[in-house]
């Protein structure tokens, strides 16, 4: 649910990372993070465990720049993969504008990717959104490891929508922006449709 | 979609001056307004070395994961949270399932009188709230965007 403040100016929008344990949605945001500009970026949230796995979301407040003389901010926001967290996961994705779906290329997590979507889906409905029409787009993630499956293949398992899709190498930040950039374009373009309903 | 939360001008003063009161009448440090989506509406008082962003969002987190505590034991929310620490405290209040009410405040103020001051805010706030809401019912379905063109949207990614 974006906000629309007349009075500051600004429109504010959710984006959240979804996927498998481990999959990279972290690391995206980490990059992120570390290649924005300071003047464009706020601080790096993440409430992770001991041992850095994300236990409740990851945040990093993003501002693009302005729009007819709006300021548009993006809250990034990654769920803790793990399948034990799902009562977390629910929660993040409330009040969500747009989702970004990392996958995790290995042939060995095609499973957890299915997984996760499937859990994906029932958790959106759960928030009253449908992931067959809420902004989406697809990160195949870890391209650059020897065991990844052809990406026509997790097109098939994952891409049914026919969604933007990115080849993504996240610690070296291959298609990492341009996920970004996707997403947002989604959202604002879904803004532009009918924000106010 | 869901819904937008839009806010006008009128409405955010509104706001906005509630919180100022709040400040003076509790002589508490900072009062914050967010929304349950992690989204900051308003912040008042000392908020120079605050970072407003991050704890809008872990606000929400918080209020977020309590409310699903709450429903496992039976109960719809807990609409009211307070933390102690050693110097500063944090209250915070749901108003009207939607928006957080959060007031930070020290030694120099009491819990007791911090209370009684946020629920009459926190009444004066519901009903400025509904007037939002009515207010976004009233004009339609026209999106405040729906001007906005994809020239504009590829604008902000041009390098």
């Amino acid at each position: 649910m974006s906000f629309i403040n007349y009075s500051s100016r600004e429109i504010n929008c959710k984006i959240v990372y979804y996927g498998p344990g481990l999959c990279g949605k972290t690391t995206n945001l980490h990059y992120i993070h570390k290649k924005v500009g300071p003047n464009m970026k706020g601080k790096l949230i993440s409430l992770s465990t001991e041992t850095e796995r994300t236990l409740f979301f990851d945040f990093l407040p993003l501002s693009l720049g302005e729009i007819r003389g709006f300021r548009t901010r993006f809250h990034l926001y990654t769920v803790p993969g793990q399948v034990f967290y799902d009562a977390s996961r629910k929660l993040i994705l409330k009040g969500v504008d747009g989702v970004v779906f990392v996958a995790d290329s290995q042939l060995e997590r095609m499973e957890a990717n299915i997984e996760s979507l499937d859990n994906l889906r029932v958790n959106l409905a759960e928030q009253g959104y449908d992931l067959d029409r809420i902004p989406f787009v697809i990160q195949y993630n870890k391209r650059d490891l020897p065991n990844a499956v052809p990406v026509e293949e997790l097109r098939r398992e994952l891409n049914y929508r026919n969604v933007p899709e990115w080849n993504a190498i996240a610690p070296q930040g291959v298609g990492v922006f341009d996920t970004l950039k996707s997403v947002a374009r989604l959202v604002l373009r879904e803004l532009k449709k009918g924000g106010s309903r | 979609m869901a819904n937008s939360l839009v806010m006008y001008e009128e409405e955010f003063s509104r706001i906005h001056a509630v919180c100022e009161r709040l400040i003076r009448e509790t002589h508490s440090k900072v009062v914050f307004l967010v929304d349950k989506n992690g989204q900051l509406i308003t912040a008042a008082g000392q908020t120079q070395n605050v970072d407003t962003t991050s704890l809008a969002s872990l606000t929400a987190g918080n209020v977020a994961a309590m409310g699903g505590l709450a429903k496992l034991i039976g109960e719809s929310e807990f609409p009211h949270q307070f933390h102690e620490g050693t110097n500063e405290s944090l209250y915070m209040t749901v108003i009207g399932g939607r928006v957080v009410l959060v007031v930070i405040f020290d030694n120099r103020t009491s819990l007791g009188l911090v209370r009684l001051r946020i629920k009459k805010a926190s009444d004066e706030m519901m009903r400025i709230l509904e007037s939002v809401t009515m207010r976004a019912e009233y004009s339609g379905a026209a999106s405040p965007f729906a001007e906005i063109s994809d020239a504009d949207i590829e604008n902000l990614f041009s390098e």
